[in-house]
């Protein structure tokens, strides 16, 4: 088919102004339903069903090349829009904020692509994208939560071979991972693991719950949405389906503690009861605020919102208000 | 009844071929297979274990001891053909022929080696005490202070200074290093420990010392012990019975004292008369 000629090289154009101008299907004439041909969300649904399975067990998948640089969220998007359907609403966060860059443009993504709704509340969502948190309002059964994941083993920390980790995964053989627990506390008094807090499922796969900060971790224990967990630089995913035990490792006497604030409250909306982040301000001076943004602005309508307030029943997602002397704990580990 | 017998066991690296075990060994004067060029690391090797008894294993290097203890000892990476049969009296079956899990819950609770490499034995990034509480660790203990306080009791025992127990391995000289893993290998109350060449490379007085720690522990906690050395000084002070390898067979055994004393084997003879 020697003769046959694309379209638009038949047509000249007189100025980028012209093309941009022809562009009129804002150039996605030709693109599949969610940017992903139907092979490829099909192989990642399959893949998640695996997971699914196979509470925190990573799965393999072949994770496309995509619109984005591999690391910022290519998983993700991947395991987003496979899932999405026409009649879903779908939110992105980003270290708990709806308006980064990289938010905004993965929202845009599927919303161009997939034809969904978009949203900031997390409440309306279907499907929530989200990057290193998970939302201060409690999910429901109806929603997935989709995490982008840097590092899909938890075990790489204490041994940088696959390979050998891959063998202590199929053999629940964690002894080194304990041995790393044991010296954090030798050196620090306590367990003091920022993020990517080694964690259980169902009580049989070692899981690295992305970079989620500790305050987001009991959240993935017993709950009712089901979590995705999609790497795209790893080509891995992994899931914990609702109401699976998902349990932070730590020992009796050194115990799993969420993030202290002490007397510190959100400037904003004035919560105690959330994730907070410091911000410095012109004056030099630090204050507080909620890293969830979307949450933030509804506590500043009504500073006595629950974080199950959308739920027919009281639903424990994570932690409630530290209590007093929380800071005393930990011991001089000598 | 025998803690640990032995039968026939044998390891062959290489492809292996009918001619092996009878074109080596000591009469055939080589280990290696004239025919297809596999060395038979050990062959026909029966020996058996009573409670609380140190078995001694010499020979020269490249005799077979090591891939002997590595059997016994339930080592992972086990390389080559493996024949025969490993009876322990508390494990039903064959232990050359258990599963990853069986081997990684005997090894946690039954049978400790301590290797002949440090860098095979331990994990020298972890402190000391992390090495020691790894084993602890991996059979279950959960509880820190407790973990703490068995490593601690552990390096008292073992005679390492107990305020260097946080301090990444690597930093320990050769002598603290060979403690940790006896520390390591003992920190479960195992029923067999299997120590391969436990003083090669450090000098004669911490030999002296290293040696004299683990025939009081080993008394005291009344474990049984496979001694694996080149050294007749060493077996001579720990062990109650020894069997001499050569070229992958076992070729004279018996009672440490009548071995030493009155060699009946003509490479035992001379063994003992190059002995410096």
């Amino acid at each position: 088919m020697t003769d046959t000629e694309t379209p638009r090289a038949e047509t000249s154009y007189e100025s980028v102004d012209a093309v941009l101008d022809s562009l009129d299907d804002e150039g996605l004439d030709g693109y599949s339903y969610a940017y992903l041909d139907e092979h490829t969300k099909r192989e990642v649904r399959r893949s998640i069903l695996k997971a699914v399975a196979i509470p925190g067990h990573q799965v393999p998948y072949a994770s496309r090349p995509m619109p984005l640089a591999r690391g910022w969220g290519t998983g993700g998007i991947q395991a987003s829009l496979s899932i999405l359907g026409p009649t879903d609403t779908f939110k992105v966060i980003d270290q708990g904020s709806d308006e980064s860059v990289n938010a905004a443009n993965i929202r845009r993504l599927a919303r161009d692509t997939a034809a969904v709704e978009t949203t900031t509340d997390t409440t309306d969502s279907d499907v929530i994208q989200t990057r290193h948190r998970i939302p201060e309002e409690a999910l429901s059964e109806d929603q997935i939560l989709v995490l982008q994941v840097p590092v899909t083993d938890a075990l790489r920390k204490v041994d940088p071979s696959d390979a050998a980790n891959r063998r202590r995964h199929a053999h629940k053989n964690y002894g080194k991972m304990w041995v790393h627990l044991y010296e954090n506390v030798v050196e620090w008094g306590e367990i003091n693991i920022a993020s990517r807090y080694p964690t259980m499922v169902a009580g049989r796969y070692l899981m690295d719950p992305s970079p989620i900060p500790r305050w987001d971790v009991p959240k993935l224990d017993d709950a009712d949405n089901l979590f995705v967990f999609a790497a795209g630089r790893e080509a891995r995913l992994y899931a914990v389906p609702p109401n699976t035990d998902v349990e932070p490792l730590a020992f009796e006497d050194r115990e799993f503690q969420v993030e202290r604030f002490g007397d510190a409250t959100c400037q904003f909306c004035g919560s105690d009861d959330t994730y907070l982040v410091e911000i410095e301000g012109d004056d030099g001076e630090t204050r507080y605020v909620c890293n969830d943004t979307s949450f933030c602005e509804k506590r500043q309508d009504d500073p006595e919102l629950a974080k199950d307030h959308h739920r027919e029943r009281d639903v424990s997602w994570g932690p409630g208000t530290p209590s007093e002397g929380a800071d005393a704990t930990g011991g001089d580990g000598t | 009844m025998s803690l640990l017998s032995a039968d026939g066991v044998t390891r062959i690296y290489g492809s292996g071929c009918e001619a092996c075990r009878d074109r080596t060994g000591d009469a055939a004067g080589t280990n290696q297979c004239p025919a297809c060029g596999s060395v038979v690391a050990c062959a026909d090797v029966d020996l058996d274990l009573q409670p609380r008894e140190v078995l001694g294993i010499v020979g020269e290097s490249g005799s077979g001891k090591s891939s002997l203890a590595e059997l016994l000892a339930l080592e992972p990476n086990q390389d080559g053909h493996v024949h025969g049969s490993v009876e322990y009296a508390n494990h039903p079956g064959n232990l050359l022929d258990v599963d990853y899990e069986t081997r990684h819950a005997l090894r946690n609770g039954h049978i400790s080696l301590v290797h002949q490499h440090i860098r095979d034995g331990l994990d020298l990034d972890f402190s000391g005490g992390g090495n020691v509480a790894e084993k602890l660790l991996a059979s279950g203990w959960r509880n820190y202070e407790d973990v703490r306080e068995r490593v601690a009791s552990l390096f008292e025992e073992t005679e390492i200074p107990v305020e260097r127990m946080d301090d990444p391995t690597h930093t320990y000289s050769g002598g603290m290093q060979r403690r940790v893993q006896i520390a390591r290998a003992l920190a479960i109350n195992p029923e067999i420990v299997v120590l391969d060449e436990p003083t090669t490379g450090l000098d004669v007085s911490v030999q002296a010392r290293v040696l004299d720690m683990f025939r009081r522990i080993q008394r005291e906690e009344d474990v049984a012990a496979i001694v694996v050395s080149h050294d007749l000084g060493v077996v001579r002070l720990l062990a109650d019975r020894t069997l001499v390898m050569r070229h992958g067979r076992v070729i004279e055994s018996g009672l440490t004292d009548r071995v030493l004393e009155d060699p009946h084997h003509e490479y035992t003879q001379t063994l003992i008369n190059s002995a410096i």
